[in-house]
């Protein structure tokens, strides 16, 4: 009974298993999507003319609102193995590692595509000066990478919770605000300086950081929430 | 309409003399302030099968799910051992195939797609023309393309089935397999069970006057 | 905690708030000299209540490898203190900078450092409230504080740099310049504290326990011992 079933192979398998998921149900990405986009609108509209805003507000307002909408969906993947009762199965057939693993790259992936479609949306009608562009796109998939990773564990946590929707958004702020924080620093630097990437340089460290001090915690956390 | 034609578990030649056991040593359950079970010990070796009854509320899913190690016991352990060795979690993982009325499968995804997940998973060299073998061995294979949320209980239990023999485990543990299945459901369920007892461990946790008599008696959960 | 320690550190506290008042100098170089004595108060609950996150991350590891009931109480009880001391600690800072500059709030990075922690402790009882049982509600919030802890060290660490630039800011709470009264002062008084802190802590954990005996004992009236057990075979 031999087989080579290491974790990232099963993450691999997850992964693909939840896309496909996702694409036929669409869940999480219309949640998340819809949010986004509406809050975006939403603020153009209230904020009009932009002009006169200031580059803190709408560095902090872009991740504000990306947030939101990681709230929105990122708890999705867990929630929904709960919620169809199929945490069971997937419990038996795969290491917990192999499903952290697998959950965490789906969140990320979402937080990319959420962010390919927020932040341009966002740069137009929030007339954003597009200086620096190379470094913006840098921080934006470094940023929405280290929420996916701060949060995918705390999603996992509220799944087993018996109140979803609010407890996620409560649980996840404080974890994910280091990471929030240091993107909307960087993002302004983007947006304001001239030597936006000497600026910025330390913020991108800290990101990097981040994941890499809480990715380990969660994987060694998550084995304690998802066995019973 | 007979399902079941020669489904074999395939370790049977070369492995005649390897035993697989299942021993429970005083395994306990409480949530919260209640005790749901209490001192419960037994010991399971290859080939056989074994039901576990009680009325409803005594505790019989429970049980299956610590010997399925979906819960840790409160107390006491239970052990897989081959050959006298315990195994490691992920041994263990390969070596338990589930079929439960509360553990689904994926109803958005086709039969096909739901058996690739568990198949690549586990890590098994399947291709899809072996999982269309499988689904051809239950009288699924004209619908593996078709999402599980359009079929019927009973081929709901017979996906199920083949999900937890896909890896071919030693241990098949059912949960009230027959329920709300009709006739030819309940004799495809027999059938499985009578198969896989011939070289493995079968545990049946039920009420069903029908399935009590699938395998020895192991434990009465009291009421 | 013996009667003995119990009536010393009642009394060493109330010494050191009556000298606080009376021994200790007004503060030179604040702008409201008598009143910035708070400060003596105000550090030491800001330092308990980051004592307590350890603590409770501590016990919260611990549970997870133990599975000890007493010990989730333990993190539970380190959480309750540390809340309390967070909201002292920022009760008597707003205070002070309603006295020292005139607004109640000011984004100074260690102000919100205690808010930051607040939200955790706030989030760490409502994931508490959350689950029912027992053994569930204990591991996942200790899995949940030992998420916390990494990102509020984070936190702490780069509040200074993020927000001096998000906001231009005003003076920074220097503790460094203190006179030698007032730090005596000071550590007496979180000493005393610190006493104050594990007497609270133990008290907490007695009544805890003492309901979960009540509960245990209803328990056993209600069931009968039939329902249990099964058949060796």
């Amino acid at each position: 009974m031999n087989r080579s079933s290491s974790w990232a192979h099963e993450a691999v398998a997850v992964f693909a298993k939840d896309w496909l998921l996702e694409l036929r149900t669409r869940v999480a990405l219309g949640a998340v999507v819809l949010f986004a986009v509406t809050s975006v609108v939403a603020s153009g509209f209230a904020l009009a003319p932009p002009s006169g805003v200031p580059a803190e507000v709408k560095a902090a307002l872009l991740w504000v609102v990306v947030f939101f909408a990681a709230v929105a969906g990122l708890s999705r993947v867990f929630v929904v193995e709960e919620e169809t009762r199929t945490a069971d199965a997937l419990r038996l057939a795969v290491s917990p590692a192999g499903v952290f693993a697998g959950k965490l790259a789906f969140n990320t992936v979402l937080m990319w595509m959420l962010c390919a479609i927020t932040v341009p949306l966002y740069l137009l009608l929030l007339e954003v000066p597009l200086r620096n562009v190379s470094l913006l796109v840098v921080v934006v998939v470094l940023g929405s990478t280290a929420l996916a990773c701060a949060t995918t564990a705390v999603g996992a946590i509220v799944a087993k919770a018996t109140m979803r929707g609010a407890l996620f958004g409560v649980l996840a702020f404080p974890v994910a605000l280091p990471p929030l924080l240091v993107a909307i620093h960087a993002t302004k630097a983007a947006w304001l300086s001239d030597s936006a990437w000497r600026v910025a340089a330390g913020d991108l460290q800290v990101l990097a950081g981040f994941m890499l001090v809480i990715v380990p915690a969660s994987v060694l956390v998550f084995e304690h929430i998802w066995s019973e | 309409m007979d399902f079941f034609l020669g489904l074999h578990i395939g370790y049977t030649v070369h492995e005649k003399v390897m035993t697989w056991q299942i021993v429970l040593r005083r395994v306990g359950k409480v949530f919260d302030e209640r005790t749901v079970l209490r001192d419960i010990s037994a010991t399971m070796t290859a080939p056989g099968a074994w039901v576990i009854s009680g009325p409803n509320g005594s505790g019989k899913s429970t049980l299956l799910r610590i010997i399925a190690g979906l819960l840790t016991p409160t107390e006491g352990a239970v052990q897989y051992l081959y050959n006298g060795e315990r195994l490691t979690a992920r041994q263990q993982r390969q070596a338990v195939g589930v079929v439960a009325p509360d553990m689904a499968l994926y109803r958005p995804l086709t039969a096909l797609e739901n058996l690739r997940f568990f198949a690549r998973a586990r890590g098994l060299p399947l291709r899809d023309s072996d999982l269309l073998e499988w689904l051809e061995r239950v009288q699924l294979r004209s619908r593996a393309h078709d999402p599980v949320a359009t079929f019927s209980t009973g081929m709901v239990q017979r996906l199920k089935v083949i999900t937890a023999l896909l890896h071919r485990p030693p241990v098949l543990l059912l949960d009230e397999p027959s329920s709300n299945l009709d006739e030819a459901g309940a004799r495809f369920i027999y059938q499985t069970v009578q198969e896989h007892a011939q070289h493995g461990i079968v545990v049946i946790a039920t009420n069903d006057t029908r399935e009590l008599g699938y395998g020895e008696p192991l434990i009465q959960l009291g009421a | 905690m013996n009667r003995t320690v119990q009536i010393i550190t009642g009394i060493w506290v109330a010494g050191v708030t009556v000298a606080a008042f009376l021994w200790l100098p007004p503060a030179e170089g604040f702008r409201s000299p008598e009143t910035a004595r708070i400060v003596v108060f105000h550090v030491p609950c800001a330092l308990l209540t980051f004592v307590a996150f350890l603590v409770n991350a501590v016990y919260s590891w611990k549970y997870l490898r133990s599975r000890d009931p007493l010990t989730d109480s333990k993190a539970n009880a380190a959480a309750e203190l540390g809340m309390l001391f967070a909201v002292l600690a920022t009760v008597t800072g707003s205070l002070f900078a309603m006295e020292q500059w005139g607004s109640a709030w000011n984004w100074d990075p260690r102000e919100t450092s205690i808010v930051m922690l607040m939200l955790v402790y706030a989030a760490y009882f409502v994931l508490r409230g959350a689950v029912e049982e027992k053994s569930k509600r204990a591991r996942l919030s200790a899995a949940y504080a030992l998420l916390a802890f990494p990102a509020m060290v984070f936190l702490i660490w780069i509040l200074p740099r993020v927000v001096e630039s998000l906001h231009p800011t005003n003076t920074l709470f220097s503790r460094s310049g203190l006179d030698t009264e007032y730090r005596i002062t000071l550590w007496s008084f979180f000493a005393g504290l610190m006493a104050i802190f594990v007497w609270m802590f133990r008290l907490r954990l007695r009544v805890e326990l003492a309901e979960a005996r009540l509960r245990q004992q209803s328990q056993r009236v209600t069931q009968p011992e039939s329902q249990l057990a099964g058949e060796i075979r």
